[in-house]
């Protein structure tokens, strides 16, 4: 740890010498979990170690598959594929990369005890062919390797053999990993030091295998998660980027003739969805579900004002839907984006004819800290509900709190948003969420919606490689989806970075991670 | 106070009393009883003042959202300070949430002063074992900070209710929450002063011919110790507040479907920066404000009661 | 007082293992860390897993005894978020929340005992009426609310002290330290002040309560009978009298200050153990939590250990009772 700190000060001090050291400081919303990749299953942490960590493929600006660390890849058959790997690539540490980095990677991270096992569902066993050259082979015939291998880092063996690294770390045991506060990858940027909580340093790495198209040499990285806070230190300058920016702070970040906000809608479209089981969990109705009648949910889609939550809790900002998945998703259909129109003399009949004339009460289940704006578009809607007649008890509380419950089934109606990563493809919303629960599918399905005609649909498309035929059945699935409003579709949600004027350039792509290796400074 | 109110006549006796002189002489003591007077009056009447039930969700309508107070440009009848960000009347949600804050803050203290009086009472008149065990209870709870005792309480209870349960039930959990952390002040002053009163011939005398030990206790030695628990009570009522205001700013208190003031604060703070000041300006007004009046009134008691400051 | 002594840490142990059980007990409650550490996209097998890798599917008791012996070698496992040590981690964040309190207990001394021998000494006069008056409203505005309001004043409006952080730090050994650097003394002003301001009206007000009750007794009226000028009555009597009290108070104190940092850290985004904490209730993060209760109340404990002890050897007709009342003032 001294060491450590003894090197970053060289760095820093070496750094402060050179005129021209371009400092990033990036002030984001949470703390990363750990430097371990395969630690802690969770999107940001992933994006931000992107930095460090790189996989065989990975996405471009605007979110295509390209080369990374393989250079070519082909199917020998329908569930084996063949890499050929990048030559001449180093580690930050100074090894070069290999095939057997790559085995050891893929046992790391498909072992046991990963949390990140489920990234990579399709995954059977892999086999060095020779040192640049590995092959894979998945349980059955699998459109998605590449998207998922996209989020799979891989690891120098020696490092891992030397520091006792080859499995993940296991918080069952009370143990660190060495991997946890210690990183070695092939990425554009390297670690310097590390403060969890208060800043982490990432340093440009000169022998990147790629040409860079940034200019930057340092980033700090410093987690700030007081949103009134993060705004205040982005106005003052100890900030130079954000990758979230409170959407009702936007205006006066805008008229800072020194901060620039981006702003764009992102890929997770949000929904309400429905407990579908025998009974409601709290209701004065006792003896059956009343959102298992199709009038019933019918009549909660028309009672919800869209307009004014996209206005209001929303700041105009988002993306009205009433698609169950973004445009940009494969297996998006422009037809099925049409909504229901607000209508709240229809939705009262509805209730009135699905003899509810009176309402009923139930639970809504809506998390503070997971969606953007979660708590302000919960609140509108459950007056909206209560418009109609019926009678939400809202529960807003931390994600933590929330989610044993909805996990469990413990909720009648919960907000919920899916943003198809990272596959970015239906295929992703609709095996983990709308398929009926078996297997490893409907691992989401905690209200017992579901129905067998999509199953089927979802079945087929599953181990179909021909992609036009694939899309069609997703499509198809999902036309039942909204036909049947097992979800009330709500708005794709908004997403804003704001930068200060220190900075010339970045891309902002959809799955609103940050890719600084694409961001210049001035 | 409910001492006044107790037998007719008291007020009376009150205002000629020393102490009833030293608070018409004490412009703090009178203002300040004045201000909580109309305050808890507002509160207990909110219904019938506020434009609008800031807990009736079909009432609030997220169009009139963020209004400016009705003196600026923009300001909107009936919404005299504003509205917030779901369309809420913030004058409304003031009114509703000073009496959460004063329910809990009372209620707060009425529940720590009975558990406190009554193992006091126990503590000090058995002695013994059963002593020890209560005072070794009270160093427990006083070797944990209040705020973190106070977290955690709060945390398990809501934890332990089911989900319907846990907004109506939230205020209750608060009460307990803050006084189960502050009961010992009051077990350790009424212990001492019934340590000594046990002494005392009358209470031996009592004892003598068999007066039940509850009697005793109730009848003789309560009324002699209840001074000082009083000003504990003026005292701690403005912790309470705070200490009320501070959990649910924190986020582990008050749900933002029947806002406290803290909460009102947190949800303001949220917008600092988009120019909507009156959402945090104007809660943290009243809880100052009231606060501060409870605070000037205990000030005031604690020294008129203490002869050596006099 | 040997067996005075013995009894007093006796007490203490108790105390501690009351606490311990407390922190063990409660967290059992709150959340489910096994849907907060696994993927979205785990399976069911791979939950009941974990959950018996963390061991939750153990008895109570056995669970409980585990703990206890851990915490006592101080180890409190690893955290649930950030897979690092908690001792390490609780360890990182004490220097910031450590130089946080301390400063403001100086600030409040600096502050708080001159301005009560002022009070005391005038106390009719307008002055000291006007500061009387701020006291109260010292200890009525919550110290969140002040925290925000200086950040909207002194680093958005006027942009002279940064909003969160603390700003450069120099490493000494473990011990990090911001006050070596001008940002990082600059970082330390706002926080300090929100968090001594309950502290210096608390200390103004028990200076003033003490001067006037020390110039009532017979040796002042004495001193001021032989003629002695007033200042030396004040000063060297009189002040010097109450001084034990502050300083028996301020000791006592520092306990609750650490366990309010957590407010302010939280309002400054001061990366301290109460800012750790905050974090740890939101994640669930069982460790973090429990550990964090255990070391706030061993310090606290010591505390109140140590001022009891010193005072038994000052004053042997003082046992316990007659001042951890004012432990808990707050």
């Amino acid at each position: 740890m001294k060491k450590a700190w003894l090197l970053a000060a060289v760095a820093a001090f070496a750094l402060n010498g050179a005129v021209e050291a371009k400092t990033l400081k990036w002030g984001s919303a949470r703390e990363i979990a750990s430097l371990d990749p395969y630690s802690f299953g969770e999107t940001f942490t992933l994006s931000v170690l992107n930095h460090v960590y790189e996989g065989l493929v990975r996405y471009t600006g605007d979110l295509k598959i390209e080369p990374a660390l393989a250079e070519s890849w082909e199917t020998v058959s329908p569930t084996i594929w063949r890499f050929k790997l990048r030559q001449g690539v180093k580690f930050h540490n100074g090894n070069p990369f290999t095939a057997d980095d790559v085995i050891a990677s893929l046992a790391r991270v498909t072992h046991d005890t990963s949390p990140l096992k489920g990234n990579l569902p399709a995954y059977k066993s892999s086999k060095k062919i020779d040192d640049f050259t590995v092959e894979i082979e998945v349980n059955g015939p699998y459109p998605l390797l590449l998207n998922d291998l996209t989020n799979i880092f891989i690891f120098d063996k020696e490092w891992m053999e030397a520091n006792n690294s080859l499995l993940p770390t296991d918080s069952g045991k009370g143990v660190k990993g060495y991997a946890t506060d210690n990183a070695n990858g092939t990425g554009p940027f390297k670690v310097e030091s590390r403060r969890a909580d208060s800043k982490t340093i990432f340093a440009r790495n000169p022998s990147w295998w790629d040409k860079p198209q940034h200019n930057i040499d340092v980033i700090e990285f410093i987690p700030i998660t007081s949103s009134s806070t993060r705004v205040a230190a982005m106005l003052s300058g100890e900030i130079d980027f954000t990758n979230v920016a409170p959407l009702q702070d936007l205006p006066r970040l805008t008229a800072s003739s020194e901060v620039k906000v981006l702003q764009t809608n992102e890929l997770r479209s949000v929904f309400f969805a429905f407990n579908l089981g025998d009974k409601l969990v709290e209701s004065d109705v006792k003896d059956k579900n009343p959102f298992k009648d199709i009038k019933v949910r019918e009549a909660l889609y028309r009672a919800i004002d869209i307009d004014a939550v996209q206005k209001r809790a929303m700041r105009g900002l988002s993306r009205n839907t009433g698609a169950l998945v973004a445009p940009a998703i494969p297996g998006y259909e422009p037809s099925q984006d049409q909504r229901l129109p607000f209508d709240l003399a229809g939705a009262k009949k509805l209730l009135a004819d699905a003899g509810y004339p009176n309402g009923f009460s139930f639970v809504m289940n809506c998390q503070s800290d997971s969606l953007v704006n979660e708590e302000e578009f919960c609140q509108a809607v459950a007056a909206m509900w209560s418009r109609a007649g019926l009678k939400p008890n809202l529960s807003l509380a931390p994600r933590s709190q929330q989610a044993p419950k909805r996990v469990k089934g413990d909720f009648d109606a919960i907000s919920f948003g899916w943003a198809n990563e990272p596959m970015i493809d239906a295929y992703s919303l609709l095996v983990q969420v709308l398929r009926s629960k078996s297997g490893t599918g409907g691992v989401f399905n905690w209200g017992n919606w579901g129905d067998p005609r999509i199953d089927a649909l979802i079945d087929k498309s599953g181990v179909e490689l021909d992609t036009p035929k694939r899309i069609e059945m997703m499509k198809e699935a999902l036309k039942i989806a909204k036909a049947e409003h097992l979800f009330i579709p709500l708005h794709q949600q908004p997403m804003a970075w704001a930068m200060r004027n220190t900075m010339a350039s970045t891309v902002q792509a959809s799955d609103n991670k940050p890719r600084l290796w694409l961001t210049t400074m001035k | 106070m409910p001492a006044e109110a107790a037998k007719p006549g008291r007020l009376r006796r009150f205002l000629d009393s020393d102490i009833g002189w030293s608070f018409r002489r004490t412009p703090a003591a009178w203002l300040s009883a004045l201000v909580l007077a109309i305050l808890i009056l507002t509160a207990l009447f909110c219904p019938l003042i506020a434009p609008q039930n800031p807990h009736d969700l079909a009432q609030i309508f997220i169009d009139k959202a963020e209004i400016p107070p009705i003196w600026s440009q923009d300001g909107e009848w009936p919404f005299l300070l504003g509205t917030d960000p779901q369309g809420r009347d913030v004058f409304s949600a003031i009114l509703y949430g000073t009496r959460v804050s004063l329910i809990i803050g009372f209620s707060a203290v009425m529940v720590s002063m009975v558990i406190g009086v009554s193992l006091g009472l126990i503590s000090g008149f058995y002695g013994g074992r059963i002593d020890n065990l209560l005072m070794r209870l009270g160093d427990t709870v006083l070797s944990i900070p209040t705020l973190l005792m106070a977290i955690l309480v709060s945390a398990i209870f809501r934890e332990l209710l089911p989900p319907a349960l846990r907004d109506p039930f939230a205020a209750a959990v608060l009460v307990l929450s803050i006084s189960l952390t502050s009961w010992v002040q009051y077990a350790r002053t009424v212990r001492a002063s019934t340590m000594v009163e046990r002494r005392k011939e009358y209470v031996l005398a009592a004892r003598i011919i068999k007066v039940p030990a509850g009697r005793i206790m109730r009848r003789h030695i309560l009324p002699n110790t209840l001074t000082p628990v009083m000003v504990a009570a003026t005292l701690n009522l403005g912790l309470a507040i705070l200490s009320e205001a501070t959990l649910s700013f924190l986020g582990v208190g008050m749900p933002i479907t029947q806002p406290s003031l803290g909460t009102l604060i947190r949800i303001g703070n949220q917008y600092l920066f988009s120019g909507s000041w009156w959402l945090v300006v104007f809660p943290s007004l009243q809880l100052g404000l009231i606060v501060l009046s409870v605070n000037l009134l205990g000030d005031w008691l604690r020294d008129a009661l203490n002869p050596k400051l006099r | 007082m040997p067996a005075f002594l013995f009894k007093r840490f006796v007490n203490a142990a108790g105390v501690m293992l009351a606490v311990a059980f407390l922190a063990f007990l409660t967290f059992r409650f709150v959340g489910d860390p096994v849907e907060l550490m696994l993927n979205e996209q785990a399976s069911q097998a791979q939950r009941d897993e974990l959950r018996v890798r963390l061991g939750l599917d153990k008895g109570f008791v056995l669970q409980f005894a585990t703990f206890v012996g851990n915490a006592v070698r101080g180890d409190f496992g690893i955290s649930y978020r950030n897979q690092q040590e908690v001792f390490t981690l609780i360890a990182e964040r004490f220097p910031a929340t450590c130089e946080l309190v301390l400063v403001a207990t100086f600030l409040s001394l600096a502050v708080g005992i001159p301005l009560g021998v002022y009070t005391a000494i005038k106390r009719d006069s307008l002055l000291a009426k006007a500061l009387q008056f701020i006291s109260v409203l010292g200890v009525s505005l919550p110290s969140f609310a002040l925290g925000i309001l200086f950040i909207l004043v002194f680093s958005v409006t006027l942009q002279w002290l940064p909003a969160f952080g603390r700003g450069e730090v120099v490493q000494l050994g473990w011990w990090s330290t911001g006050l070596l650097t001008a940002s990082g003394r600059k970082a330390l002003i706002l926080p300090g002040i929100t968090l001594s301001l309950f502290q210096i009206t608390l200390v103004m007000r028990l200076v003033r309560a003490e001067m006037l009750e020390t110039m009532r007794t017979d040796f002042i009226r004495f001193a001021r009978a032989r003629g002695l000028p007033s200042r030396a009555v004040h000063f060297r009597h009189a002040l010097r009298n109450c001084l034990m009290p502050v300083i028996t108070v301020t000791g006592l104190q520092i306990g609750n200050l650490i366990a309010f940092a957590l407010v302010t850290e939280t309002v400054f985004q001061w990366p301290g153990m109460g800012m750790l904490f905050v974090q740890a209730v939101t994640f669930v993060d069982i460790p973090v939590m429990a550990a964090y209760l255990i070391v706030v109340s061993f310090i606290f404990v010591s505390l109140n250990t140590l001022v009891d002890l010193t005072y038994a050897w000052v004053d042997p007709r003082l046992r316990e009772d007659a001042l951890s009342g004012g432990a808990n003032a707050r």
